[in-house]
């Protein structure tokens, strides 16, 4: 038999080794998931990704079932819709699934597809927290009340940053996402890649000062290059109101999604007090605002002395491995075509 | 990067990779954990002094005496000809010189480089059986550049590399990882005194020529001064006037006694930053850049990979990108340069540089770029030589061991090395502003052994003095597993507690990188008497 299957109602191919998942994607049919995570082993944790192949006893999980000659895929029967809104109203009675509070409302996929199934979150009786919230470092609340236990932080710990930092503990009711001898975070293995913070697909962690921030979805995403180490980490830059407010790893080649406590963290010195602000310029010894207009005079002319009375060889540029190829394309030719010394080299050396 | 998957064995050395290019540490540690989808997986070698995070996820874990590199690489290379495991179609076929490096290494048996290197003639063995394994790909870092036999050791590497087929093939290679954004970009627009725009030599006429015609301008001939000479200049005083863009040398440079007194000598200094550096503070006029978040440009990652930065917020107050700046100043001396945008400057870069010439920003909008990418066809070229070397056949180079230029004594008993922590960077002007990373990691530390610490009669955390023939510095004692007995590591971030004013600034004498990794000390507690 021909490695094609139907997939409501319509024809498709698969390769040998993709799940039903993988095709319904490559397909465009949105299967919702909440576990799911790229390039790791499927877990089928959720169970929301379960469809209806005909001949099937049970519902089956296209992340981790694989494709097969024939099948015939229902992703949104009857069947399928009721054991999905089922499944949203045990995972809403949960915990403290509080939009109103919540830091990922509008980027929550829990919340979505309660809207999407129509599921209230009143059919089960709201559960307490088993677990406090864990706010012990810089960077990340843990809330345990909003966790799911979809073990996609756990994955990307595990899997895709290979730290191993975090791990599910305890049994039952009482299971909890922890670290080794379920440490507060800020003591534990963690290295504050913030990972998990990223694929988290609820509000169950948030950046530490989150409330202090605009949600997620009322900013703007400007793709661009972080400006920490040359690996040359993708990044989105979270703005609202000509401020960054948070930086997200793009899933593009070379970090497809990643980054490292630096990149995803260090963006305060942007808009720190500390910046400059305004040219300076030595006067009586001290270092003095000037216009624009002023300084640039000053260096026009200082420089121009110094080549009239030694030569340009005695004038040097270093340029700047922190600056874009833009930049430093003209500051070479400005010492090379303008000052005329081939006097420039940066910070390769450091 | 993507390509780590593909080798079978990766050598790692000079890199404290999990802490200073934490994102591809991920990529490697996935290839040696987890491996492909169809189950290759690879398997790692790390050599280094201290026992740095990746070195858990090692086959072979070997620890050098810092300084002893090119013994160590010498003597696999030793190893694998002995048991001609080498790749001999491919050194046939490609590469030259091969006799010269067989005399070369023929003295580093593993037991001479047990006794120069520390490491165990039996691990220096099962290293070069495990490299010639399979395909096999390096990755260095400054802790094999900052030496003066750094150019050397990545020789020596380059042999090891060649000799069992390594360069230009899939999953294999030799990568140097780059400790800044743009070194790769600011290298490749000839921000180097004896290179133009894509490495065509300033020395050579007919280059000049080409660049000459399209600035329309006549190029200096005189060879150009690498930063180190330019201190050395300054000096002396044939050197007036300092143009300096986003860079902190006072905190950054070895031995900054030196480079203090090198910029008291200057006539004039202007530093173009973001902050008021310790630099910045010395100097005639500071003139206020934009940061990365603030202007339209491109960097170049260190696989060559041009991509673009965007512009998502306005600058502070009166703060200009550095192009604006240059482009202002250059015209106020006359330059008549008419730029409207980054993009113009980009237009004119792929005109004067023949490896860029293929790159635009549409071309670059939704993912990067590796250069050579002649042509607005070319897809760009993620692995270089593949065809072949660039000067035809590969050369190997006959190196030999030059030990440190400062070696420890009765008088300072400890080698030093210096590098990075994962929760700051470089001199801490950006990093240092945040307080999550402030409060992970924000003070100065000198790490060592138990064993030292216990004869030095301090405790983690006790306040020590650390003094070199060139300064001294109070820090706090961090006891770590990681510090190998007689070398202690600092941090170099920290203005106020300055790891280069203990540094030697002894040089290689090819790339003019100092001696950061090593050099000697004496470490006693910071008693009040003793202040």
């Amino acid at each position: 038999m021909s490695n094609t299957l139907t997939l409501n109602g319509a024809v498709c191919t698969f390769t040998p080794g993709e799940t039903i998942l993988d095709v319904a994607r490559r397909n465009h049919v949105d299967i919702p998931t909440l576990c799911h995570l790229k390039d790791t082993v499927p877990t089928g944790a959720c169970r929301m990704c379960l469809v209806e192949v005909k001949g099937a006893r049970a519902l089956v999980a296209s992340c981790a079932a694989p494709a097969g000659p024939g099948m015939e895929i229902e992703t949104e029967s009857q069947r399928v819709v009721r054991s999905r809104k089922m499944n949203l109203e045990l995972l809403l009675a949960s915990g403290s699934h509080d939009c109103l509070l919540c830091p990922a409302s509008g980027d929550c996929t829990l919340q979505a597809l309660a809207f999407r199934y129509g599921a209230g979150g009143t059919r089960f009786a709201r559960r307490r927290p088993a677990h406090a919230p864990d706010a012990s470092n810089p960077f990340l609340i843990r809330d345990f009340s909003k966790c799911i236990l979809c073990g996609r932080c756990v994955q990307a710990c595990k899997e895709v940053q290979v730290n191993g930092a975090i791990d599910y503990g305890y049994r039952g009711a009482a299971t909890k996402i922890v670290t080794r001898n379920d440490l507060p975070l800020g003591q534990s293995d963690c290295v504050f890649c913030g990972e998990c913070l990223q694929v988290c697909p609820v509000g169950a962690i948030a950046l530490a000062d989150a409330r202090k921030k605009p949600r997620q979805c009322d900013m703007t995403a400007v793709r661009s290059t972080c400006a920490y180490c040359g690996v040359g980490c993708q990044v989105d830059l979270h703005v609202r109101d000509n401020v960054v407010h948070m930086v997200t790893g793009a899933d593009a080649a070379p970090n497809h999604g990643s980054l490292c406590v630096k990149g995803r963290f260090g963006y305060e010195f942007i808009r720190s007090p500390e910046r400059l602000t305004a040219p300076l310029v030595r006067r009586d010894g001290e270092l003095v605002p000037a216009t624009w207009e002023e300084a640039l005079d000053v260096v026009a002319e200082r420089l121009g002395q110094v080549k009239a009375q030694h030569g340009a060889d005695a004038v040097g540029v270093l340029t700047s491995a922190r600056c874009t190829n833009e930049e430093n394309y003209l500051i070479q030719k400005f010492a090379r075509a303008v000052v005329g010394t081939n006097n420039v080299d940066h910070c390769a050396r450091l | 990067m993507d390509d780590v998957a593909n080798a079978d064995v990766v050598l790692i050395t000079g890199s404290n990779i999990t802490e200073n290019h934490p994102v591809l540490s991920a990529a490697l540690k996935r290839a040696v954990r987890h491996g492909r989808p169809d189950g290759h997986r690879a398997r790692l070698i790390v050599a280094d002094p201290r026992k740095v995070g990746i070195s858990r996820h090692a086959t072979i874990w070997m620890r050098p005496t810092p300084g002893t590199d090119v013994a160590w690489i010498n003597g696999m290379a030793h190893v694998i000809l002995r048991e001609n495991l080498h790749d001999a179609a491919y050194v046939a076929e490609r590469t030259e010189g091969l006799e010269a490096l067989r005399d070369s290494v023929a003295s580093f048996t593993p037991e001479y480089v047990a006794a120069v290197t520390g490491i165990p003639a039996e691990q220096v063995e099962a290293a070069a059986r495990l490299y010639a394994s399979g395909r096999a790909l390096i990755y260095y870092c400054m802790g094999m550049t900052q030496h003066v036999s750094g150019t050397d050791n990545v020789k020596a590497l380059a042999n090891l590399a060649m000799l069992c087929g390594n360069i230009g093939r899939v999953g294999g290679g030799l990568n140097p990882l780059r400790g800044q954004n743009n070194v790769q970009g600011a290298c490749d627009m000839g921000g180097l005194p004896d290179k133009l725009p894509g490495y065509r030599n300033a020395a050579d006429a007919s280059a000049r020529q080409s660049v000459e015609n399209a600035w329309g301008t006549v190029l200096p001939d005189t060879p150009g001064m690498t930063s180190r000479a330019m201190f050395h200049a300054m000096e002396t005083g044939a050197m007036r006037a300092l143009y300096l863009v986003g860079e902190n040398p006072m905190v950054s440079h070895a031995n900054l006694a030196h480079a203090e007194a090198c910029f008291d000598a200057l006539e004039f200094l202007v530093v173009q930053d973001i902050f008021l550096t310790e630099t910045a503070m010395r100097a005639d006029v500071v003139l206020p850049s934009a940061c990365f978040a603030e202007k339209d440009g491109t960097f170049t990652n260190t696989e060559r990979r041009v991509q673009r930065v965007r512009k998502a917020v306005e600058a502070p107050g009166e703060a200009r990108a550095d192009w604006e700046i240059i482009l202002d100043l250059a015209n106020r001396m006359a330059a008549g340069w008419r730029y409207d945008a980054p993009e113009d400057v980009m237009r004119e870069i792929a005109r004067v540089t023949p490896s860029y010439a293929g790159i635009t920003y549409a071309r670059l909008e939704q993912e990067g770029l590796h250069w050579p990418c002649p042509d607005a066809g070319h897809g760009g070229t993620p692995i270089l030589h593949a065809e072949g070397f660039l000067r035809g056949r590969g050369l190997f180079h006959a190196v030999d061991f030059v030990p440190p230029a400062e070696l420890p004594d009765a008088e300072y008993p400890f080698i030093l090395t210096t590098g990075r922590v994962l929760y700051q960077y470089h001199t801490g002007t950006m990093t240092r502003k945040s307080r999550g990373l402030a409060a992970r990691e924000g003070a100065c530390f000198v790490e060592m052994a138990r064993e030292d610490a216990r004869d030095l009669g301090v405790a983690d955390g006790g306040m020590v003095r650390v003094a070199s023939r060139r300064g001294e510095i109070v820090v706090a004692v961090r006891v770590s597993p990681k510090a190998m007995p007689g070398t202690v590591f600092i941090p170099f971030h920290f203005a106020e507690a300055a790891a280069n004013r203990l540094t030697s600034d002894a040089a290689d004498p090819v790339a003019g990188i100092s001696e950061f990794k090593v050099c000697a000390v004496r470490i006693a507690p910071a008693t009040a008497d003793s202040e």
